[in-house]
């Protein structure tokens, strides 16, 4: 097991992803002899998961089942232990197409926050890329380059605790990217722009409030960077679900005889029934705003 | 601009790169060919001076060749710093522009440079000092992109073939918007080292992106219907040749045979393999022709015509046979690679009904491997789903699709564009599971649909 690295068979000392529901997912590490307790009873880890196929389905102690998933970046930004607020997927994929993010790109990133951005930039710069991450709260450093190593990455990252609108990110000249995610990032504008490669890259900021957008975007546009542009990306759910609508009664109809085929005449309620979709009554409607720009050849 | 540094050589454009112009936001997508003639936004020119130069220069289009612009010139705006406070004053009567069409023509044909015009379009409207300093900015900005004729060289990638794709051609890309392929792309999990299968009918735009995801690492298969695979697409990424080593591809009509076990890969001439063949030897007939000539000529000139005739007659034969030969060495690879059903990932984006080319492939995926299914409609999808949890050996299903909003930001003219795309297509994704030989469903209850509750709140509201 490793984030950016598919194995078949759970082993002492993984990281899996125990799949309870959608809405339910936990993060265990896999330990010889220990037990992890669910809502449908306990897993031992010695039977239920070491040795087994990643994918199988575990009867807990109480009846009910659970999967045992193979840890991927996306079911870690569901499940990962909240720290501070964190990017979700969908602007996460956002985020590394418009970067251009592919093996062996260099990224700089500051705020490292829970690391739900890092590992995803991880798993695809992966073998032969490099992830500088910056984060200034000292606690927060230390947890996630620990989980770093737990899930056997560590190779591909440097973890720097500093304030990157004072220091920077502790290189120059090395990066293809740079993602900010920080309160004031048009502070860190010029620090990006030192760390971005001489022949240039790509950089996105990502700020809830349009004021710091507009701040961040005078800034780029003073330090030559090209391309500035600013988008809002939203996930939209399709909830599927078999509905049945009741059709009103207008009484005999002396001009029509017979009803129409699709109609399920039941009893002297006539209804459609019919699969289609919902929307949840609440969704996020905002995350924030993504501003992204390019660094021409300086 | 084209400084001589060192270690540069692969930001330099060479001749037989694949390059992408820009001019605008419109993108099109070129091979550097010397004396080729190009069109583009309905101006022809040469790209033989381009050669030479960095990626992402700039150059201007001077009778049909490309000249090389310095990083000023693209600068400078007008210095009429005067400007009105509001438009109480301007009349919309067609009479504040005192050049006429014929007059900017003249100009033109002057050899008059986009950025000059301007100056006399500004000089030559009464209007334009009243105009308020935003709207002045509006006037230039738009006079700019009708009188400048300038283009940009870039370097291709995802971002910017996706966005070109989605811009100029979006009928032979599904409709597939550029953010709908980035989920695609990050939800199958993509990344180097992996097997990932790939069902497309999208140019060979999406089996172009999982290719620069995997970074040349990895086996990408792709999945393909009717004669041939088809991803004319994948050529405009402008990958290196060992990419495409990763690259290997399988017909779906023989999926139902390698599922029974029963494809034969091993000798030669099945009936179908044998229309393949001749498929592929018409296809490849102009191709031959011209690589004969040489060596036709060289053997005349060594003398006897009629063996040099039998000669070519037999390299022909031969070279037929050692391709039939190669295409079933490559159908076996691919194959080989399916057969352990133990892919990593599976996309799918095409004008297929999605549902079939889903049950049917999801059978080479291993457990706990994520696969992600693009529609431009919705409907099908729900089919998938439907038929899914059915099936059971799938968890985390979803079905989404993203809203997009670009913005201007400028000060105190910040707000959403004006106009943005009405919708980008859907996705169905999900993870596979074991396959539960006890019972037909195996999902959890928490994921059903709440048929009962569901009709119960319908009712209510």
């Amino acid at each position: 097991m490793s984030f950016v690295e598919y194995s078949d068979l759970i082993q002492d000392g993984d990281v899996v992803i125990i799949y309870i529901s959608m809405d339910s997912t936990m993060p265990v590490k896999v330990q010889k002899g220990a037990q992890t307790q669910t809502r449908y009873g306990v897993i031992r880890h010695s039977t239920d998961l070491i040795g087994q196929r990643y994918g199988s389905k575990i009867t807990c102690s109480k009846g009910g089942y659970v999967y045992i998933l193979h840890p991927t970046p996306e079911l870690w930004t569901i499940s990962l232990p909240h720290r501070t607020q964190i990017l979700y997927t969908t602007d996460i994929a956002t985020i590394t197409m418009m970067l251009e993010l592919k093996p062996g790109s260099v990224v700089c990133e500051s705020g490292t926050g829970s690391g739900s951005l890092s590992h995803a930039i991880l798993r695809t710069i992966a073998p032969t890329g490099h992830l500088h991450t910056v984060e200034f709260h000292q606690q927060r450093a230390e947890k996630v380059a620990e989980e770093f190593k737990e899930h056997r990455v560590d190779h591909l990252v440097t973890v720097r605790n500093q304030d990157v609108c004072k220091d920077g990110f502790g290189v120059t000249g090395v990066a293809d990217a740079v993602f900010l995610d920080i309160p004031s990032p048009w502070e860190a504008v010029k620090h990006a722009k030192a760390a971005l490669k001489k022949q240039g890259g790509r950089l996105c900021s990502f700020s809830p409030c349009i004021e710091q957008v507009q701040r961040t975007c005078e800034v780029l546009a003073d330090q030559g960077f090209q391309e500035i542009s600013t988008l809002e990306v939203l996930l939209r759910v399709h909830d599927v679900r078999t509905v049945s609508l009741p059709l009103p009664d207008f009484g005999p109809d002396a001009s029509s005889p017979g009803e129409p085929g699709t109609r399920d005449v039941v009893q002297n309620h006539p209804a459609v029934t019919l699969k289609t979709t919902t929307t949840p009554r609440e969704i996020p409607g905002h995350t924030g705003y993504l501003t992204f720009a390019t660094k021409p050849r300086t | 601009m084209a400084d001589t540094g060192e270690g540069d050589s692969e930001y330099r454009i060479k001749e037989g790169d694949n390059v992408v112009l820009k001019r605008g936001d419109i993108f099109k997508a070129v091979q550097i060919q010397l004396k080729k003639k190009i069109i583009f936004e309905k101006q022809w020119f040469f790209l033989d001076n381009a050669i030479g130069h960095l990626y992402r220069s700039t150059f201007e289009i001077v009778s049909g060749n490309l000249q090389a612009q310095t990083a000023k010139t693209t600068q400078s705006s007008s210095d009429a710093k005067e400007a009105g406070t509001d438009n109480r004053n301007i009349v919309d009567d067609g009479k504040s522009q005192k050049l006429t069409r014929d007059d900017i023509e003249t100009l033109k044909e002057q050899g008059l440079k986009g950025q000059e015009i301007i100056q006399q379009l500004i000089e030559n409207s009464s209007t334009f000092r009243d105009k308020t300093e935003f709207a002045q900015d509006k006037y230039i900005k738009k006079k700019k992109k009708k009188y400048e004729n300038t283009i940009m060289i870039l370097k291709p990638s995802c971002r910017i073939l996706a966005m070109m794709y989605h811009g100029r051609e979006p009928g032979k890309i599904c409709h597939l918007r550029y953010d709908t392929l980035a989920q695609m792309l990050t939800l199958a999990n993509i990344h180097a080292g992996s097997k990932v299968l790939v069902f497309e009918t999208c140019a060979g735009l999406v089996l172009g992106a999982v290719m620069e995801r995997m970074g040349g690492y990895g086996s990408v298969i792709q999945m393909y219907p009717g004669g041939g695979p088809a991803r004319a697409g994948v050529e405009n990424f402008g990958f290196p040749a060992h990419f495409h080593d990763t690259l290997h591809d399988f017909p779906i009509c023989h999926v139902n045979a390698l599922l029974a076990g029963t494809l034969d890969t091993s000798h030669k001439d099945t009936n179908k393999k044998e229309s393949d063949q001749a498929a592929e030897d018409k296809q490849n007939q102009p191709e031959a022709e011209p690589q004969d000539s040489p060596e036709e000529q060289t053997m005349e000139t060594g003398g006897n015509n009629e063996t040099a005739m039998d000669q070519e007659r037999k390299e022909k034969e031969q070279r037929r046979e050692a391709k039939a030969e190669e295409k079933r060495r490559k159908l076996a690879a691919a194959a080989a690679l399916l057969e352990g059903r133990n892919a990593d990932g599976l996309i799918i984006a095409s004008r297929f009904h999605p549902c079939p080319v889903l049950m049917g492939l999801l059978k080479f995926l291993s457990p706990s491997r994520p696969f992600v299914v693009y529609s431009q409609y919705k409907e099908p999808l729900v089919e998938c789903f439907t038929k899914l949890k059915e099936h059971g050996g799938t968890v985390n299903l979803r079905l989404t699709d993203t809203w997009l909003r670009h913005y201007q930001v400028l000060p105190n003219r910040t707000h959403p564009l004006l106009l943005m795309s009405g919708g980008g297509g859907y996705i169905l994704s999900g993870t596979t599971v074991a396959v539960d030989s006890a019972k037909p469903s195996g999902s959890t209850p928490a994921e059903e649909p709440a048929t009962k509750k569901m009709k119960l709140t319908d009712t209510v509201e």
